[in-house]
């Protein structure tokens, strides 16, 4: 008898091209936004493996907060070259030209201008009516509850209390002009489901996951990396080398480090499986407040 | 884990299945407590989110001097706030045998369109009873509308057996009253379970403090529920989601298998242009397949150059679905505004959108007897008629053009469908069609036909094949014109 079963990362990626197919057959003006992240690099690998052999019908947008990991970058400029994106830069110049930054201004205010407004004004420029996003119901309470095809308004609000009923896979693709919608294909992925697919299909990722020797600086409690001469010199004479790997990236002064050994995917799945803390402990900005994540992406953040 | 080499253990992982399953109760039946308990015991959660699951239980928990999984499971602000599920939360966990997605979904009566959403992709229901109350309306509601749903596989967890002595008697009691109820239901696989969410018992070991229970605990159940024949693997339905055409040599036809299987050299046919041709290749990414089956998604091209766009449904030339713009449906309304039944709306089935207009609602649903309330029995009125938020009814469609569907009951893909508000654009509707209806019979007239009688007009025979082809591109457009020559 033919074999007829999937198994769960076969039926996942199947449900997530279904998605992103969906989306490039409903949306006159779609893009996939890119963190240089992980589960961005799933993402886009799904995307390739949807419109194979052809090429992906939308463009790669990063939003670039200027204190994005210099490794980060390079990997962007790479994998875009080398996988024949159309690949979209944006920032927030007027910020960026005002001296925004973490050290400067704190991690709230750095992250609304750089992060979530640069993301509204970049979509609001390129007239975007659907936005893809590498977001997981398991990374976060709010996130777990929202749907696949997030509907937002004019302002790219989520109102959470009133998001359209989502069932089977027949996704609702209907926005007005100056609407949108957000679009989660890894929805239902878990972190673990995310190194097993890096692992099984040789996804290239940001070399930053793995474990090595790293200039680092405790800031309460935080290992932060550093990249670049912006770090304060009070704190960057603190340097000292750590063996070290990150689980999430983002921007180097908001992003810790945890110590490790893991340099190979076996050994971070195996650090994963008997570690002691969730991935977003990491990042500082879900600390800021209480439920903060939720209020952010009430404000249009991802 | 420790004797488990890594590589061993990520080269079993990957080949783990997944059961997604829906889990409902009413308000205090110890829904989420019960997930909680899932998700700790499988040691899914991680030690940071039990300090602060620590601190939030003793600031706003209500379980007392235990911690409070629900807490864990409600994941919005408000719902924080008011102690209550408003919507669906999706979890994830997983064992040595596999993976899991539970859609948390409330209880309350004013949410039935969450249970609906929570359920749709579900393979299994959890159904909880609080052993202190046993079935109550709840429970027939929410078994009513997993049936509704067509979901296979239902486990009745009779919860909070330690309240009761776990008294065995109880447990017989309300599994007598539950299989009554349900026999009417045609649930293919019910499973009943005693057991305490609270205090672990037969939730992921078999308890000893019910000896006389012979079944196995609820995670092994999960766990070892074969659901690999679940799927129609009989009928091949595939609506073509996109046509792939990256240069002059390749034309393929992307999409999902809804249902049955499909191979190389098959003679397929496209609806609605009922053209047939033969299966070339079934192209992936990974490279070309010899079959296919649900849920995959492939590219598949054809040995002859027909015409065929999204929306098409490619299908076996002896295996066909209903070709109809009249058909029967369950409907659960889930807008706040309630239904105008005179208002158009968009219909969207499969990959397939279309206008769609209400022709009349049959009966509306009880459901919490399942009674059919109509007009002739008196149990409506034209005033209460017109369905609202939650409320189901049988209703009676036409649409713009033809929809392939089969009856939900035998394929849920191609029988599914949602009704978008064109002015809101909200989702204002489900639908799970049984069948067409004879147009006749309903008294449905194309009252928007429009006949334009050319002579009348007095136009010269000269622009006729003009005006014709004018025609051709709007009735694409679904806009009827009937010309008289």
């Amino acid at each position: 008898m033919d074999k007829k079963r999937l198994s769960h990362l076969q039926e996942l990626e199947a449900e997530s091209i279904h998605i992103i197919r969906e989306v490039a057959a409903e949306f006159e003006n779609p893009v996939m936004l890119y963190s240089i992240g992980k589960d961005s690099s799933v993402m886009v690998r799904l995307a390739e493996k949807a419109f194979a052999p052809g090429k992906v019908p939308f463009p790669l947008m990063h939003i670039d907060s200027m204190w994005k990991f210099r490794e980060m970058v390079e990997f962007r400029d790479n994998y875009a070259k080398e996988f024949g994106w159309n690949l979209i830069v944006e920032y927030n110049r007027k910020a960026y030209e005002a001296g925004v930054g973490p050290f400067t201004h704190g991690s709230k205010v750095h992250t609304d201008l750089m992060k979530t407004q640069a993301l509204l004004q970049a979509l609001d420029k390129y007239k975007f009516d659907a936005a893809f996003g590498g977001a997981r119901r398991d990374e976060e309470k709010s996130r777990a509850k929202e749907r696949i095809f997030s509907f937002r308004d004019k302002f790219h609000q989520w109102d959470p209390k009133n998001q359209r009923p989502e069932l089977w896979d027949t996704y609702n693709a209907r926005v007005h002009k100056g609407e949108s919608i957000r679009v989660f294909p890894i929805s239902n992925w878990t972190e673990l489901d995310v190194w097993q697919y890096i692992r099984l299909e040789n996804i290239p990722i940001v070399p930053l996951y793995y474990a090595k020797e790293r200039p680092i600086v405790n800031m309460d409690g935080s290992l932060i990396m550093v990249d670049d001469d912006r770090m304060p010199e009070e704190l960057s004479s603190k340097v000292e080398m750590m063996m070290v790997r990150f689980r999430t990236l983002g921007c180097y002064p908001l992003t810790g480090a945890v110590e490790s050994e893991a340099d190979t995917i076996e050994k971070i799945v195996e650090e994963m499986m008997t570690t002691t803390k969730s991935e977003r402990t990491t990042r500082v900005i879900d600390f800021d407040q209480e439920a903060s994540m939720e209020q952010k992406k009430r404000e249009g953040y991802f | 884990m420790e004797t488990l080499n890594i590589k061993e253990f990520l080269d079993k992982d990957e080949k783990k299945d997944l059961l997604r399953f829906l889990t409902a109760g009413s308000v205090d039946d110890g829904k989420s407590t019960l997930i909680g308990r899932l998700l700790f015991d499988s040691k899914k959660i991680y030690e940071d989110q039990l300090d602060a699951l620590e601190r939030d239980s003793k600031r706003m928990g209500n379980a007392g001097d235990h911690i409070d999984y629900a807490l864990l499971t409600d994941g919005l602000k408000a719902e924080r706030e008011q102690g209550i599920t408003i919507d669906v939360a999706y979890r994830y966990f997983s064992t040595n045998n596999r993976k899991f997605i539970i859609g948390d979904t409330p209880g309350h009566e004013q949410y039935t369109r969450n249970m609906i959403t929570g359920g749709s992709t579900a393979n299994l229901a959890i159904i909880l009873v609080d052993a202190r109350t046993g079935v109550i309306t709840q429970t027939c509601r929410h078994t009513y509308l997993v049936s509704l749903l067509g979901i296979k596989h239902v486990v009745l967890a009779v919860n909070k057996m330690d309240l009761m002595d776990f008294s065995e008697e109880v447990y017989n009691k309300i599994v007598a009253d539950y299989k009554e109820f349900v026999s009417s239901l045609h649930i293919p696989d019910i499973t009943c379970i005693p057991l305490s969410a609270l205090e672990g018992d037969n939730v992921v070991e078999k308890s000893k403090r019910t000896p006389w229970y012979e079944g196995t605990c609820l995670l092994e159940f999960l766990e070892t529920v074969p659901i690999d024949q679940d799927r129609n693997f009989d009928d091949f339905r595939y609506p073509v989601q996109y046509v792939l055409r990256p240069n002059l040599d390749f034309r393929g036809f992307s999409g999902k298998v809804a249902s049955g299987i499909v191979r190389k050299g098959d003679t397929v046919m496209a609806l609605p242009s009922g053209k047939t041709s033969k299966v070339k290749s079934i192209v992936t990414y990974e490279g070309e397949l010899e079959y296919a089956f649900p849920p995959q998604c492939v590219t598949i091209t054809l040995e002859d150059e027909i015409d065929i766009s999204r929306g098409d449904m490619l299908v076996h030339p002896d295996n066909q679905p209903v070709q109809d713009r009249n058909f029967e449906a369950m409907l659960v309304w889930m807008d706040e505004e309630p239904m105008d039944i005179t208002k158009q709306f968009f219909l969207k089935h499969t990959t397939n959108t279309t206008r769609a207009r209400m022709e009349g609602i049959q009966y509306k649903v009880n459901v919490n007897t399942m009674e059919q309330l109509t007009l002739e029995n008196g149990k409506l009125t034209p005033e209460t008629l017109p369905m609202k938020l939650n409320e189901i009814g049988n209703v009676v469609f036409t649409t713009g053009k033809e929809l392939f569907f089969d009856p939900y009951t035998k394929n849920k893909q191609t029988g599914a469908f949602i009704l978008i508000d064109p002015i809101t654009n909200n989702t204002s509707a489900v639908g799970m069609i049984i069948d067409r209806v004879d147009a006749n019979q309903f008294g449905i007239v194309d009252s928007e036909e429009l006949i334009v009688n050319l002579q009348d007009l007095g136009i010269a025979f000269s622009h006729y094949e003009a005006i014709e082809k004018v025609c051709e591109e709007l009735r694409k457009n679904e806009i009827k014109i009937k010309l008289v020559k």
